[in-house]
């Protein structure tokens, strides 16, 4: 088993992994993707009261679960890389971050679509999940910045490996103080809680559009790792073999 | 030094450990050093606190002299004020030490990293934190805030400054050494400290609108004792790291 395991963190080998598996996560991803919007958009019944509003859940859904998602992977793979000092998991890590961003800010920008209609406003400081989600980007955006700003790479790994961990800690702490915050301003989110059960016919296009977006996700951080490998990796001997080699890159 | 070392017998080695201050020594000898030099230089001391003073004085001329007015933003911007001079404060938590080299000597003191964090961090609660909580009643008399209220305030700001001053100390050891530090230390500094503001600022609210007010002061305490209790490991993760 450890074997495998240090194989596994052995960049070259990786790199010939990840390029295998990235098909087998992409396609099913993308048709999933497909039948899900699909049917979420054209054949899905409009709901009772909030008509065709409703369907960007479909969307919206998906990118909310797969911003935390990432920032599991981000924190994991970060405490992965300080305590056994594997550098792959640091570099799963910076690859993960920008997705994760970008995933919140679709999540933040989908809900705020759809509460214009809903709640008559394109933001609602009562909603406790915006406010959480809102500073789980900051949060992003700090790493990304700390990242950037250290040249060293070794030590922008763990620098940012211990924000990304402290982070964990804050965004339990932010979702219950806010969850707190909320109570005492009722807002307008009657909507949200404790809302009609979801039909089937519009839960499973919803079901298939998380796990294809889960998928792509996969596909797309496999890709990123790669390129995060071979940047990281541009000195070494086995990248200049393969660069140098007449099939060109493998 | 490696022959040095070979000298030394188990008996040495125990006379060693045995001079070595223990660990609320080092806690302590940390604390004070820090606290001599912000009473050598008050300037590092009194630049956050006139700051805050002077945040505080921005808003009634922005928002015109309405004592309603005032009495309703008083507790929330008593706050951001007081967190806004807390990260002004942070700055220059490692800077120096950094520069002259007395971190390094940190590091590889017998001493354990975080008890030195931790004491780092007292000091710098007493000499920015404690400073602004003993202000903030006078500032918050102005703004029209009830006795009762102020209370509240000055505990929630006392357990809120020392939650800052631990996060904060994080922080300032992530980005120790990195020439965007100020701009870059807001960044990762400000969203951990949202739920802090939150919760007390809101607690002072609900004080001033007689509500009950306490989940959120025992929130914050919460906070503080686990902010105590397991940021100065972070911090010292973070040292080890920059300096590196």
């Amino acid at each position: 088993m450890w074997t495998w395991f240090h194989k596994l963190a052995s960049p070259p080998h990786f790199y010939r992994l990840a390029k295998a598996l990235s098909p087998w996560f992409l396609v099913p991803g993308l048709a999933l993707i497909a039948y899900g919007t699909f049917t979420g958009l054209f054949i899905a019944p409009p709901d009772y009261q909030q008509g065709d509003a409703y369907r960007i859940i479909y969307v919206h859904v998906p990118s909310a679960y797969l911003s935390q998602m990432a920032y599991t992977v981000m924190a994991i793979a970060g405490g992965i890389g300080l305590i056994w000092r594997m550098k792959l998991s640091h570099a799963v890590a910076a690859a993960v971050a920008p997705l994760g961003a970008w995933f919140t800010f679709l999540s933040l920008a989908t809900g705020s679509i759809w509460g214009r209609p809903m709640w008559g406003t394109w933001w609602e400081w009562g909603d406790p999940r915006m406010m959480s989600q809102l500073i789980l980007l900051f949060l992003y955006l700090g790493y990304m910045a700390l990242r950037a700003s250290i040249d060293d790479t070794a030590k922008a790994d763990k620098a940012s490996a211990v924000l990304a961990l402290v982070g964990v800690i804050n965004l339990v702490i932010v979702r219950y103080s806010v969850e707190w915050w909320s109570s005492l301003h009722q807002g307008q989110t009657i909507l949200a809680e404790g809302g009609p059960a979801i039909d089937a016919e519009m839960l499973y296009p919803l079901l298939a559009n998380i796990l294809g977006f889960a998928l792509v996700f996969g596909s797309l951080l496999l890709r990123r790792v790669r390129t995060e490998v071979l940047y990281r990796e541009r000195r070494t001997r086995w990248v200049r073999e393969m660069i140098l080699s007449p099939q060109g890159q493998t | 030094m490696k022959d040095a070392d070979a000298d030394l017998g188990e008996d040495e080695d125990r006379i060693f450990l045995s001079n070595m201050p223990g660990l609320m020594a080092g806690l302590a000898a940390s604390t004070r050093r820090d606290l001599v030099l912000a009473w050598k230089r008050p300037g590092d001391v009194l630049n956050p606190l006139f700051f805050f003073v002077m945040v505080l004085i921005l808003f009634p001329l922005a928002l015109g002299p309405s004592a309603e007015q005032l009495q309703a933003i008083g507790p929330g911007v008593v706050w951001v004020a007081a967190l806004l001079a807390m990260l002004i404060s942070l700055n220059s938590l490692f800077s120096a030490d950094y520069e002259d080299g007395s971190l390094e000597q940190w590091l590889v003191s017998p001493q354990p990293l975080p008890v030195l964090a931790l004491g780092k961090s007292v000091a710098h609660w007493m000499t920015s934190g404690l400073p602004l909580v003993l202000l903030s009643p006078l500032l918050a008399a102005t703004y029209g805030l009830p006795a009762k209220v102020i209370v509240v305030l000055l505990v929630t700001l006392s357990l809120g400054t020392i939650i800052l001053s631990l996060l904060g100390s994080i922080g300032a050891a992530l980005t120790v050494g990195l020439h965007r530090g100020t701009a870059l230390l807001s960044l990762l500094v400000l969203p951990l400290a949202m739920p802090v503001l939150l919760l007390g600022s809101n607690s002072v609210s609900l004080a001033a609108g007689n509500e009950t007010h306490t989940a959120g002061v025992w929130a914050l305490a919460a906070y503080a004792t686990a902010a105590i209790s397991l940021a100065p490991y972070a911090t010292a993760a973070a040292l080890r790291i920059s300096n590196e």
